[in-house]
């Protein structure tokens, strides 16, 4: 049940950040690229196979390494959000300084022709 | 691990990162002082590249330096071998020149120029140098992070249209990136490409379609970075938009998607590689074929000097790509001779292009500030207007560099250009299949093309005047830095012997990916 509930959800994100992707306001751009960064944020926790209630660190001793959760995707995972949320800000600025450059939000810096 | 030089191989990344650091802690008004920190940390990023690389030509082994000891696959290393340290002092050569370059006029365009520009030079070299996939999405989102705001840099309308575009593609291409690492985890349970190549064909059949959709996704990341047509549409825009020293840096940055592919294509999917052997070899073939054409009909229609040059670095990443598609160690050997010699004149071409375009555009300097509180400098004004040196007979000097880059961008004889396709005709000749033929008749065409393209616009830029033009006004340090790249140019040509002789070593070292793997993980390496 957990797998599809998670499947589910990435699947729903990447399609709305997908789509969002190619619209063409810069703002939509902007959350389009957000709602993919979540998506496959979930994604890489997700390749760490799923587990409830496992410790991520063994203890001492010889134990049976599949009772725990694998601590990689995590560690992974934490370095890909703090990265994106880093460039999706200053992704942020340079659309501000477009949208103020060219008075327009469209992607080609120019209202398209009617 | 106690010895100064055991921690050479880390010094190309620490020292920009820590140099950049205390850059941050100065005034911006400070620009001599920056200007000498950056100097002086790209010179010994280019001592240590040397060290390095006059190691590796020396020995049969690669270099690994494990951070805090620990050893691979568990801990992170570093790799230094003969391909990595070639792309490190390739990088220090074209940084150095740029920098110098920059000096003249163009670090004032904007703020912060001089830590930006390091921090680009640290997440370059730790892609060369990294040995494990994650931490090279580390630096490669550095090496991007940095090269946002170099494109940026001078600001100006056309600079933030490109660089909207720019940043939206490599954003969606690192979250491909992610999502190819995140796939080749799961399947294979490690991220270090040593301990890759020894688990790959021990992949269960039943996941080797993933691991393939894994490893298809992350080259296609890479394969937007070094522009393949027509993932690369990109490319000419920002790089014609972005300043000049900027735009000559950026042409190692395409390089590096190259570097990858090369690295991995030939790591993961060796002939030791069971079924997975070859894997994708065929798209690369295709995609290169197809970059060239794109590449050189670009070339061709190309109205201004800094477009055409960003399509010769397309040409020269579609060259490479097919090269290594096609599948040849020999032909691999010409092809990362040429891609060094090609870096370079690409490099140069984009600040050769400036010069003369300079000259064309009254108003060619930097456009509206977005941020004017940081962008204004009290001492801005006057300094500006500090006039270049004006060289005696400039156009003549101007000239003669423009003639060197293009005899190296078309490849003709007698510079390193004309060597490096040389080279991988002649391997190509003998192995005479048909992808040969197309890669041979391809190589020639865009030859043909590079030299009409460039042969235009160099009498448009130089014979042709329409009225009074003003002379050329070239900056002592923008002389210093073209006249350095296009030396490395000539010595490349002159040393051209001991240069494909170590093109070949590597080339060879490169198909032996179980080598690799044991300097890594056995300790065989130094």
């Amino acid at each position: 049940m957990k797998e599809i509930v998670l499947a589910l959800a990435i699947g729903v994100l990447s399609a709305s950040g997908t789509w969002l992707l190619l619209r063409p306001r810069t703002f939509q751009v902007i959350m389009g690229l957000s709602l993919l960064s979540y998506a496959v944020n979930i994604f890489i926790f997700s390749m760490g196979r799923l587990k409830t209630a496992a410790p991520p660190v063994t203890g001492t001793g010889a134990e049976d390494v599949a009772a725990y959760a694998d601590p990689t995707p995590q560690a992974l995972v934490l370095t890909a959000i703090v990265i994106s949320f880093a460039l999706t800000a200053l992704f942020l600025v340079v659309l501000l300084a477009s949208r103020g450059v060219t008075g327009s939000d469209h992607v080609d810096g120019r209202e398209p022709q009617e | 691990m106690t010895d100064w030089h055991d921690h050479i191989v880390i010094g190309p990344i620490v020292l920009p990162m820590a140099m950049a650091a205390a850059m941050l802690l100065f005034d911006e008004r400070r620009r001599v002082l920056k200007g000498v920190m950056s100097l002086v940390a790209m010179t010994a990023i280019l001592a240590m590249a040397l060290i390095l690389l006059d190691e590796s030509a020396s020995g049969e082994t690669a270099r690994v330096y494990r951070l805090g000891d620990w050893a691979a696959p568990y801990g992170i290393v570093l790799v230094a071998d003969r391909l990595s340290t070639l792309m490190v002092a390739l990088t220090s050569v074209l940084g150095g020149c740029a920098l110098v370059f920059a000096l003249a006029r163009w670090d004032r365009a904007g703020p912060r120029f001089h830590a930006i520009f390091l921090l680009l030079v640290m997440g370059v070299n730790g892609a060369f140098l990294t040995g494990d996939l994650f931490n090279l999405f580390v630096f490669f989102e550095i090496m991007l992070a940095a090269s946002y705001g170099l494109v940026l840099h001078g600001s100006g309308e056309a600079r933030i249209k490109a660089g909207l575009g720019y940043i939206a593609v490599n954003l969606t291409a690192s979250l491909l990136f992610l999502i190819g690492v995140a796939l080749i985890y799961g399947v294979t349970g490690t991220l270090n490409m040593a301990d890759l190549v020894a688990r790959i064909p021990a992949i269960p059949d039943a996941d080797r379609g993933l691991f393939h959709a894994g490893a298809a996704i992350l080259g296609v990341a890479f394969l937007v970075k070094c522009a393949m047509w027509p993932l690369g549409l990109w490319l000419p825009p920002t790089y014609a938009a972005a300043s000049a020293p900027a735009a000559a840096v950026f042409a190692i940055l395409s390089k590096v998607g190259v570097y990858v592919v090369m690295r991995l294509g030939l790591l993961l999917f060796g002939a030791g590689a069971g079924a997975s052997a070859g894997f994708g070899g065929a798209w690369l073939l295709v995609g290169g074929l197809a970059t060239i054409a794109f590449g050189t009909a670009g070339l061709l229609a190309a109205r201004d000097l800094s477009r055409a040059a960003a399509y010769a670095v397309m040409v020269s990443s579609g060259t490479v790509l097919a090269i290594l598609g096609s599948g040849h160690p020999d032909a691999l050997a010409g092809a990362i001779f040429y891609m060094v010699g090609s870096t370079l004149a690409c490099g140069a071409l984009f600040l050769v292009g400036e010069i003369l375009q300079r000259s064309q555009e009254a108003d060619a300097d930097t456009g509206r500030a977005v941020f004017d509180d940081e962008y204004h400098d009290p001492f801005d004004d006057e300094e500006r207007n500090e006039p270049g040196l004006v060289i005696p007979a400039a156009v003549a000097a101007v000239a003669g560099a423009f003639l060197v880059c293009t005899l190296m961008v078309a490849g003709l004889p007698p510079l390193a250009g004309f060597v490096g396709k040389l080279a991988m005709m002649d391997a190509l000749m003998q192995v005479g299949d048909t992808a040969a033929w197309w890669i041979i008749a391809l190589l020639s065409l865009s030859s043909l093309g590079a030299l009409i393209g460039l042969v235009r616009l160099g009498i448009r830029a130089i014979w042709a005047t329409e009225g009074d033009r003003p002379p050329f006004v070239v900056g002592a340090a923008e002389f210093a830095g073209l006249g350095v790249l296009l030396a490395a140019c000539v010595l490349l040509a002159i040393f051209g012997n001991a240069g494909v002789l170590y093109a070949q070593h590597t080339a060879e070292w490169l198909a032996r990916p179980e080598a690799y793997a044991n300097a890594v993980l056995a300790g065989d390496g130094r």
